[in-house]
């Protein structure tokens, strides 16, 4: 029996399925979820790192995955992988900026934990 | 005559405030990642990714503008979390503010809590408009005075000052969750609170920071049975005993802690069931629920997935009373959306003050409320070209194909780098908090 008409969702599938062939057929489980369980930005960990080197002597090292299935998480971050520093801590823009219809509020340039109020 | 959160035929909504920088250059440090008005609605809390909170406050009614509920300035603004490092797993621990929520207010001073990842503060807001004067050993700017030239004694006097609003944290809530932290909610009782991880639920006592209870644990023996986490969870706005999370999988549960100290049986589930010729890839994602709210009444729960707004009667559980589309012309964008990972975006939605509205927010910056009684819902955009005060909010309208009218706009031309996930409605009045990127709007109700 055909199907005369596709739903969109299944249209999607199938535009997504070509573009990704290695697309596992169980996507909600364990993959997208361990991925979501390990949230965060993975920093240089030199024991790691000199262990992935050791391990993978003759063999290159595993470059940035390009595909949705894979954790990055496996990944092991080179020296050159390293995020910018972060930037230091200012005031919020919420905060010290001119609202559309105030004054400029005055004394709120500094971090402090206490606010004068106008 | 519009009461409050009356039916949007007699609401006018207008542009009220807009709060943060102009320009378009976001710095990350900006995102803003929570709203929540304060139990009577004079204090606004928001939330961002650098870990700061900025709480306004509204200014009482003025006599010159008696239309116009009082506006919302700076109250108050303090860093509540810092960026922390994991060395044992070589993680960072983002300082962003998850949620925060309000304490009902019992004395002088205000309470919230606030969360990042791992760690939940309670902090005190007060404020100090007096300060002695005339110590015996102090001078007046602090220096320790000589204590052979002290001849007299006197009493130190309390003198007005200038209002001074301070935020010191009293408690911190550390160590209890090993995945990120997704929820907090207070219990009715005012003296517990929850706080939900992907797969771990904890209950706290605000007094005690050195233990907490778990009372649902969703953790497999073995991680790779993992099918579905914890993604929200709130108390029952009466019921102490009773609280619901819901799950990536589109399920809620209602647990009740009477039944027993772990409550991984829930005592209701809810779930739609679902057409499985319908299943397909992106099924399970878009039926991930991003938040969960009881309604004021705590007769009804709101649920929000990627593509719609549900309304469950809690004596019900087989399917919602009320589906909201929010955006389903993007059911023909899943490919798209999951390859630039906008599929994974967590929207909020909030009730109004009587329960008769609920919104949410969409792309675009544009927002999304949903009239239960009249049936009717509006599409509003939050932008500054609309920022003139007072100037009423124009409905806007997308054209899901064929041919474009005027003022419409096509799909293919909403920005989906513009998302407002967070909004927050007053407690009692028509105002609402709606955050984009990095800036908060407050629209009010013409008629206020």
């Amino acid at each position: 029996m055909e199907d005369k008409v596709i739903s969109p969702e299944k249209a999607e599938e199938a535009k997504l399925k070509a573009r990704y062939p290695n697309l596992g057929a169980k996507p909600g489980g364990s993959d997208f979820l361990r991925k979501r369980l390990q949230k965060g930005p993975k920093y240089f960990d030199s024991g790691d790192y000199n262990m992935a080197k050791a391990k993978m002597k003759n063999k290159q090292l595993p470059s940035a995955p390009t595909e949705k299935t894979e954790i990055t998480g496996d990944h092991i971050p080179t020296p050159q992988d390293l995020p910018q520093r972060k930037t230091s801590i200012v005031a919020s823009k919420l905060a010290g900026a001119v609202d559309t219809r105030c004054e400029p509020v005055s004394g709120h340039a500094q971090l402090s934990d206490s606010c004068r109020r106008r | 005559m519009a009461g409050p959160g009356g039916g949007s035929s007699d609401v006018q909504w207008c542009f009220s405030q807009v709060k943060g920088a102009m320009d378009d250059d976001v710095a990350e440090a900006d995102i803003i990642s929570t709203v929540e008005f304060n139990h009577t609605g004079e204090l606004l809390a928001t939330g961002d990714k650098g870990g700061r909170v900025v709480i306004f406050q509204q200014e009482p009614e003025s006599k010159n503008q008696p239309q116009c509920k009082g506006e919302y300035n700076v109250y108050s603004t303090f860093q509540s979390h810092e960026p922390e490092f994991d060395y044992l797993k070589s993680l960072e621990i983002e300082e962003k503010i998850n949620k925060i929520r309000w304490l009902p207010q019992k004395n002088a001073a205000q309470f919230l809590l606030s969360t990042n990842d791992k760690t939940i503060k309670l902090w005190k807001i007060s404020e100090r408009d007096k300060r002695p004067e005339g110590y015996n050993l102090k001078e007046e700017d602090g220096r320790y005075r000589d204590p052979n030239s002290v001849t007299t004694l006197r009493v130190p006097v309390l003198r007005p000052m200038d209002l001074m609003v301070e935020a010191s944290p009293r408690r911190v809530f550390a160590n209890a969750h090993t995945y990120h932290i997704n929820s907090i909610s207070v219990n009715s009782d005012h003296e517990t609170y929850l706080s939900a991880d992907d797969l771990r639920i904890n209950l706290w006592h605000l007094e005690i920071t050195d233990r907490s209870f778990n009372i649902v644990d969703i953790k497999p023996a073995n991680m790779e049975e993992l099918t579905e986490v914890i993604t929200a969870a709130e108390f029952h706005p009466d019921q102490c005993n009773t609280f619901v999370y819901s799950s990536s999988k589109g399920t809620i549960r209602l647990c009740d802690m009477r039944a027993s100290a772990l409550c991984d049986q829930h005592a209701k589930m809810f779930e739609e069931p679902e057409d499985p010729n319908n299943r397909s890839f992106f099924s399970e994602i878009i039926s991930s629920i991003s938040d969960v709210k009881f309604s004021h009444s705590g007769r009804y729960m709101m649920t929000r997935d990627y593509l719609s707004v549900k309304i469950w009667d809690l004596n019900m559980e087989t399917r919602p009373v009320e589906t909201y589309q929010v955006h389903e012309y993007l059911r023909s964008k899943l490919c798209s959306l999951y390859e630039n990972d906008c599929i994974f975006d967590k929207f909020e939605c909030c009730w109004n003050g009587n329960d008769s509205v609920v919104m949410t927010g969409s792309y675009n910056n544009f927002f999304r409320m949903f009239d239960r009684d009249y049936r009717q819902d509006v599409t509003f955009e939050a932008s500054r070209e609309n920022s003139k005060p007072r100037s009423v909010l124009k409905p806007r309208k997308i054209s899901t194909g064929g041919k474009r009218k005027k003022d419409e706009i096509s799909v293919d031309s909403l920005d989906f780098n513009k998302k407002i996930l967070h909004t927050a409605w007053h407690p009692l009045d028509n105002i609402i908090a709606v955050a984009t990127t990095n800036n908060l709007y407050i629209f009010q109700d013409k008629l206020n």
